[in-house]
């Protein structure tokens, strides 16, 4: 596998899925608006529960808002590579098309997680991004290397289990043709990582940690960001993502061998 | 001698196919309790496939063809059996293996619907690592042989159905690969795009020796492209071997249409011992045996005053319709 083809290769992917995506102004514009719509009604709802408490599971408002930062991040990364591209392996299973994909001298994880790119998602990682850096002036927070370092690669760890997640369900196609549903279960479950673990009771705390890890994606950074998380926090994170990514990649390679193709 | 390019070895191949009842309670049962069974597609068939050979598979809709070809362009396991193209095992789906096949489906497409095509072919160019000068080599010249031109700037979705399967030959040949896969590549196009299409594959053929294996559901791609024929029936092999002996073995008689002066002389010779196909005023149709055409010509040259005559040989299609159905040949 080499890393300068893939380089190139994925320079073609963002030039082909731009200019694809350009052929419709309407669409993008349309997405624009939804992405600070969908921003302003997360701050706004987040205020009503803030409303009358001052604090949710030891977390104020401006502490909170990390969480919505790094949700709203997140969430920009799923709506700009893992939505158009993980939903297509639905579409390229049940229509076949998959064939032309694992007949290309090119790995096939790389092509179909990659190929597409939706423009509007970046604007929400913009977005993201410039409601954490507010959030560093509201909670008078110290920027220095090692803070940013461990948040980069908390965050990088986030993104991997959250791909990983994503990936597991798609490729759950191969057998069950139409599992469409199950990546909406996921989203909405997405959703809940913009509220502070701690904010819920013990037993959901451990399932959202455990089952479903969305309590590693945005609160460790969150935590890490603030600087009260653990060392012991982040290392178990970072396993979490690299068991994730790493089995995600042997089940894809194993359901493959269950491929059986659309007939003509 | 030449080589064998494609070799394979009592292979078969299963598939677990569920089943389900009519009706509300057979959606209910399917639902909650699903009733699979193990169906073998293709039952241990064995066959070679030589370096430069034109093949064409021949069968019934689900008789197994495209079962056939995906397993030789390694999409499929293979339940039992081995299977060589080119030196390689395909269902490991090595890069220089990949590099020397290509699989092109009438039916499905691989170009971006919104872009127009030379965006697709530079990012099949650069998958393949074929560099820029060499990619607009190779786009001339198969875009000469397709005759297109315009069309490959030109967003896919506003091509007709020819100018997008000429375009997806382009894509599927960027790499100039020696193995073709063809699964009923004219579906669906009119009779001058399909025409044109066989002349390219059989230029193609031609100037680089490339073998090609072929399904197709129109009988004059088989005709006019294949040499050789291998007919599936059941997921079994019913006859391997040159077109031309099938359809002697299987259509030994010729159509022999008679244009008399008068309508005296048709009755004459509908009289004479000739088994009559059909009489129309003047006209008459006779079936005579292949050996026999000679004599039978100078027959009716000889005693009859006829006008014109055309020898025909039967429809071709249903020739081939006598082969789907039928489950062995011994020629």
């Amino acid at each position: 596998m080499s890393l300068k083809k893939h380089i190139k290769v994925y320079k073609k992917f963002l030039h082909t899925s731009l200019a694809s995506e350009l052929e419709y102004k309407t669409n993008i514009l349309i997405d624009l608006i939804t992405a600070i719509l969908s921003l302003l009604g997360s701050i706004f709802l987040l205020s009503i529960f803030f409303q009358n408490n001052g604090s949710i599971g030891d977390w104020e408002f401006g502490e909170a808002l990390i969480i919505q930062g790094i949700y709203t991040i997140l969430n920009g990364i799923t709506n700009t590579w893992f939505n158009p591209n993980l939903s297509e392996i639905v579409k390229h299973i049940r229509e076949g098309t998959l064939d032309f994909v694992l007949l290309k001298p090119i790995d096939s994880q790389f092509y179909i997680s990659l190929k597409k790119i939706t423009p509007s998602g970046i604007l929400e990682i913009i977005l993201g991004f410039c409601l954490l850096i507010y959030c560093i002036k509201i909670n008078q927070i110290n920027l220095n290397l090692s803070f940013l370092t461990l948040f980069l690669i908390t965050i990088a760890c986030s993104i991997c289990i959250l791909y990983s997640l994503w990936f597991f369900i798609s490729t759950t196609t191969i057998w069950f043709v139409k599992t469409w549903n199950a990546t909406e279960v996921l989203r909405s479950f997405l959703y809940i990582g913009r509220f502070p673990l701690n904010s819920f009771s013990f037993s959901l705390r451990i399932f959202f940690s455990v089952f479903i890890p969305i309590a590693f994606i945005t609160t460790i950074p969150s935590e890490v960001f603030l600087g009260f998380s653990q060392l012991w926090k982040i290392l178990l994170e970072v396993i979490v993502a690299m068991v994730f990514l790493f089995s995600s990649r042997k089940f894809w390679l194993f359901a493959l061998k269950f491929y059986s193709s659309a007939s003509s | 001698m030449v080589k064998n390019i494609i070799d394979v070895r009592n292979l078969s191949k299963s598939f677990d196919i569920s089943s389900k009842e009519p009706g509300l309670k057979g959606t209910i049962k399917h639902f909650f309790q699903r009733q699979t069974k193990s169906i073998e597609v293709i039952k241990n068939i064995s066959f070679e496939i030589k370096e430069g050979e034109i093949v064409g598979f021949l069968g019934a809709n689900g008789a197994g063809k495209t079962t056939i070809l995906k397993m030789l362009c390694g999409l499929i396991y293979p339940s039992k059996g081995s299977i060589l193209v080119g030196g390689h095992m395909p269902f490991r789906r090595k890069e220089n293996f990949l590099k020397k096949i290509t699989l092109i489906m009438g039916q499905k497409q691989q170009l971006i619907w919104d872009l127009p095509p030379i965006e697709s072919l530079y990012l099949n160019a650069s998958i393949y690592e074929i560099d820029k000068f060499e990619t607009k080599k190779r786009i001339q010249k198969l875009s000469e042989m397709l005759e297109i031109d315009d069309e490959l700037f030109i967003p896919v979705r506003k091509l007709s159905l020819g100018q997008r399967m000429k375009s997806e030959l382009l894509a599927a040949l960027i790499h100039e690969p020696n193995i073709l896969f063809l699964d009923e590549p004219t579906l669906g196009l009119d009779v001058n795009a399909q025409r044109n299409l066989r002349k390219f594959l059989r230029k193609y053929n031609e100037e680089t020796n490339a073998t090609i294996c072929l399904t197709s559901h129109y009988m004059k791609d088989i005709t006019s492209l294949c040499k050789r024929v291998i007919c599936v029936h059941d997921g079994s092999i019913s006859y391997d071997g040159k077109l031309d002996q099938l359809l002697k073995k299987l259509s030994p008689v010729k159509h022999i249409l008679v244009v008399c002066r008068s309508e005296k002389d048709a009755t004459k010779l509908e009289n004479s011992g000739f088994t009559i196909k059909n009489k129309t005023n003047n006209e008459i149709t006779i079936i005579v045996e292949n050996n026999s055409t000679t004599s039978s010509l100078k027959k009716i040259l000889n005693n009859f005053d006829i006008e014109d005559l055309y020898i025909n040989e039967p429809p071709i299609d249903e020739i081939i319709g006598r082969i789907l159905i039928k489950k062995n040949y011994d020629i």
